[in-house]
């Protein structure tokens, strides 16, 4: 067994807890809901396993370093923090419904990571620049912040979804009365943005160090530079909006949805389409 | 007057802060699609002459560093200052405020709010605040009378977080300012065995005078097994009047300060000249000699005439060399050697150690920048005022003990500033510890 089949596995179980959670919001069952979890569980210690089974054969390919140094590794560790958060809130809130807006984003980061042609999927060396426990540090408090704002997105999509203009005439459909209250939701969505505020700007601050000590900048405002700082200001916006000028409700959850936007701008689009555009552009 | 009241009240406001901080995120994505810092004809090749020039008239190509963008923070960085200027004094009151003096009429309109009566036993009133005290709410206490108010708070400082957070931005700010106006970047190239004192910044290609001498002893390079770049390290020594003072191998990620200057390794270059040395075995003298590729070089006093005719590389970097060699009057040997690897050359009877090795220069940043721990400083408090404005509250609690005709009175009040449903917790923890104690004197009194 090795870690990209634990990790095979783990893509396939995300998608059945996806559709468990799915199932759930259509039908009332209270077993289904445990089974959901226990998949969404077992799936997340999968997906451990194979993150430290990775790890191990970087070890024993000579090369060891903790599996957080590509685009592949990190995606994998993404879809890892966006389950830890939301198995989290399961807990604490004891509410099931957040699952199947939250889960099927760490399937799809699963699928991307394994399926996408982009990727390579390969335990390379790190080169000199990455031989940094700063990047480490960077790498895993710029993800818990991106998956904190990924829960909170989908969050974003559960109120507009039961917040959503009806017409008057049929009674609400049954499904809506199981959803928490729009109340709650928003406040979990603002809770959750702050935790992911906190997060990106200690992630920013760890990449400004670790690049202060490998090149004497620690700011030099490249694209991936400017974009993160870019989603830092959406989410600072977004929190005065709230505190100071009483914004809340559909507004927010919109903003949590679109700020996520902003992070996987800064995430992956900046690496395929800036650089794309910049290629482009020089070639002709 | 009138004047400064109204540019007073335009950057008081928050809707300008979120105009501002609106505009910086909008306007920063020009720069991140429009690469930065290339030469004019870049953007003519690539936008059109019409365009270039417009680019160019508003500073796109620079942009970060423009009088606009500047002024964007500039004005972020009024606005943040008025605003915390108009509104601290307010917030400085409350946390200094003296509770006690609230009007009593208050206590009751608290959200959260509870009320005990009980007979009182002789008319001494009860000491609830001593139970508080011991629940982890030590308060104040002042009798008005008969009666008692007593108060308690816990986080009053988490008041300032957001004042903290606010004024980091500033610091980080003041920080960059600093490295600006007193700090330099730029690079430098120094071969092997060479030295230098001066420096070119970046942008801009200025001399800067370091004050003291970088030697660069030996450069060396590494690579894994599938080509990939493993490590580079120069042997770097400080010198000043010619005296060695400091010795560092530096790393990419492991750089070298001296009086604020720091050495950062990031680049090389292979030359087409070797680093020749030969050892006459049996006398162990030993010389090292530089020479291009393809010349030939003299060792006199050993009648040694040698060169290197040969070499294989893998881009930039020799792996191998070929030697010519010759002693006095036998016949020339050639012999392929690895790079940086001993060898013995047999010739005219002595046998000689020799060692070939490529001459690389050394690419290293240099920056100097008092700013940075201003920066960092700014970096720590923003991440303190965070934790204080999102995860601390300020709680409050009131306890009124009054004396009437049918008993004693007990008002219990409190409120926070924030997350109110954890306060709700908290409150009815309080709740309970009272009705303990009074639970407590009743069995105590009957
Ligand atoms: C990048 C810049 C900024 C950051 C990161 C920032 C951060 C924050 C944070 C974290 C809060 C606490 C919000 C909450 O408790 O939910 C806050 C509150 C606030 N901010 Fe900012 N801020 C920034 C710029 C500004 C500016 C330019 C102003 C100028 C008007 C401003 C005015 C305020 C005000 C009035 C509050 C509410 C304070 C209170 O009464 O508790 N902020 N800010």
């Amino acid at each position: 067994m090795d870690s990209s089949q634990l990790l095979g596995i783990t893509t396939f179980t995300y998608l059945f807890s996806t559709l468990l959670y799915a199932f759930l919001l259509v039908f009332k069952t209270e077993r289904l809901g445990a089974i959901a979890t226990f998949f969404t569980v077992a799936a997340f210690f999968i997906q451990t396993a194979g993150i430290g089974l990775r790890w191990v054969e970087s070890y024993q390919m000579g090369i060891g370093h903790a599996p957080l140094t590509n685009m592949y590794e990190s995606v994998v560790f993404f879809a890892w923090t966006i389950i830890a958060f939301y198995l989290a809130i399961e807990w604490i809130y004891k509410t099931r419904m957040i699952g199947a807006f939250a889960v099927p984003l760490a399937f799809l980061a699963m699928a991307y990571a394994s399926f996408s042609s982009n990727i390579s999927k390969g335990i390379s060396p790190l080169v000199p620049a990455l031989q940094s426990n700063w990047l480490i540090a960077h790498v895993i408090t710029c993800f818990v912040g991106y998956a904190a704002f990924a829960v909170a997105a989908a969050m974003g999509i559960m109120y507009l979804w039961k917040s959503r203009p009806q017409p008057p005439s049929p009674p609400s459909p049954a499904q809506h009365s199981r959803l928490p209250s729009l109340f709650f939701i928003e406040d979990l969505i603002h809770k959750t943005m702050i935790f992911g505020f906190i997060w990106l700007s200690m992630g920013i601050i760890t990449g400004a160090v670790w690049a202060n000590s490998a090149w004497g900048t620690y700011w030099s405002w490249d694209p991936k530079e400017t974009w993160s700082l870019i989603t830092w200001f959406f989410y600072a916006i977004t929190l005065h909006a709230r505190y100071t000028r009483g914004w809340t409700g559909r507004r927010i959850a919109f903003l949590a949805v679109f700020g996520f936007l902003c992070v996987l701008f800064t995430y992956y689009g900046v690496n395929f389409l800036l650089s794309g555009l910049h290629s482009y552009g020089s070639s002709s | 007057m009138k004047l400064i009241n109204q540019v007073w009240a335009f950057f008081v406001s928050v809707r300008l802060a979120i105009f501002t901080l609106c505009f910086i995120a909008a306007t920063s994505v020009i720069g991140t699609i429009i690469p930065q810092g290339k030469p004019h004809d870049f953007y003519v090749d690539n936008f059109g002459a019409k365009t270039a020039m417009f680019l160019q008239i508003l500073d796109i190509p620079t942009m970060y560093s423009s009088w606009w963008f500047y002024g964007l923070l500039g004005v972020l960085s009024i606005n943040l200052i008025i605003c915390s200027l108009d509104r601290f004094p307010g917030v400085w009151h409350i946390i200094n405020a003296d509770n006690l003096a609230i009007p009593l009429e208050n206590i009751k309109k608290m959200r959260s709010y509870r009320q005990w009566r009980f007979p009182s036993e002789g008319g001494n009133s009860l000491h609830l605040h001593k139970s508080l005290a011991a629940c982890g709410w030590p308060c104040e206490t002042k009798p008005l009378g008969e009666n008692s108010l007593s108060f308690c708070q816990k986080g009053r400082w988490s008041r300032v977080g957001v004042y903290i957070v606010h004024t980091s931005i500033l610091l980080i700010f003041a920080g960059a300012l600093v490295g600006h106006f007193f700090g330099f970047k730029g690079s430098v190239m120094i071969p092997e065995l060479r030295s230098t004192e001066k420096i070119f910044t970046e942008p801009g290609s200025l001399q800067v005078e370091l004050g003291f001498t970088v030697r660069c002893n030996s450069f060396g390079l590494e690579f894994y097994d599938n080509g990939m770049p493993k490590e580079y390290k120069s042997s770097l020594t400080i010198l000043e009047n010619g005296k060695e003072i400091l010795n560092k191998t530096i790393k990419v990620n492991d750089p070298l300060t001296h009086r604020g200057i720091t050495f950062y390794q990031s680049s090389y270059q292979g030359h087409q000249e070797f680093l020749v040395e030969i050892t006459k075995t049996a006398t162990s003298e030993s010389r090292q000699f530089s020479l291009p590729f393809q010349q030939q070089i003299s060792w006199e006093e050993q009648k040694l005439r040698f060169g290197i005719i040969n070499a294989e590389a893998a881009g930039q970097r020799a792996l191998r060399a070929k030697i010519w060699f010759k002693s006095d009057d036998d016949p020339a040997i050639t012999e392929w050697l690895n790079n940086n690897e001993n060898i013995s050359l047999k010739s005219s009877g002595k046998v000689y150690s020799v060692r070939v090795k490529q001459l690389y220069s050394t690419g290293l940043q240099v920056a100097k920048d008092p700013g940075v721990w201003i920066v960092y400083l700014g970096c720590g408090l923003l991440l303190l005022g965070l934790y204080m404005a999102f995860f601390l509250s300020h709680k409050r609690i009131w306890l009124y003990q009054q004396v009437t005709d049918s008993g004693i009175l007990v008002s219990l009040a409190g409120s926070s500033n924030k997350n109110k449903p954890a306060f709700v917790q908290i409150f009815k923890r309080i709740e309970d510890c009272i009705d303990q104690s009074i639970g407590h004197h009743k069995s105590e009194s009957t």
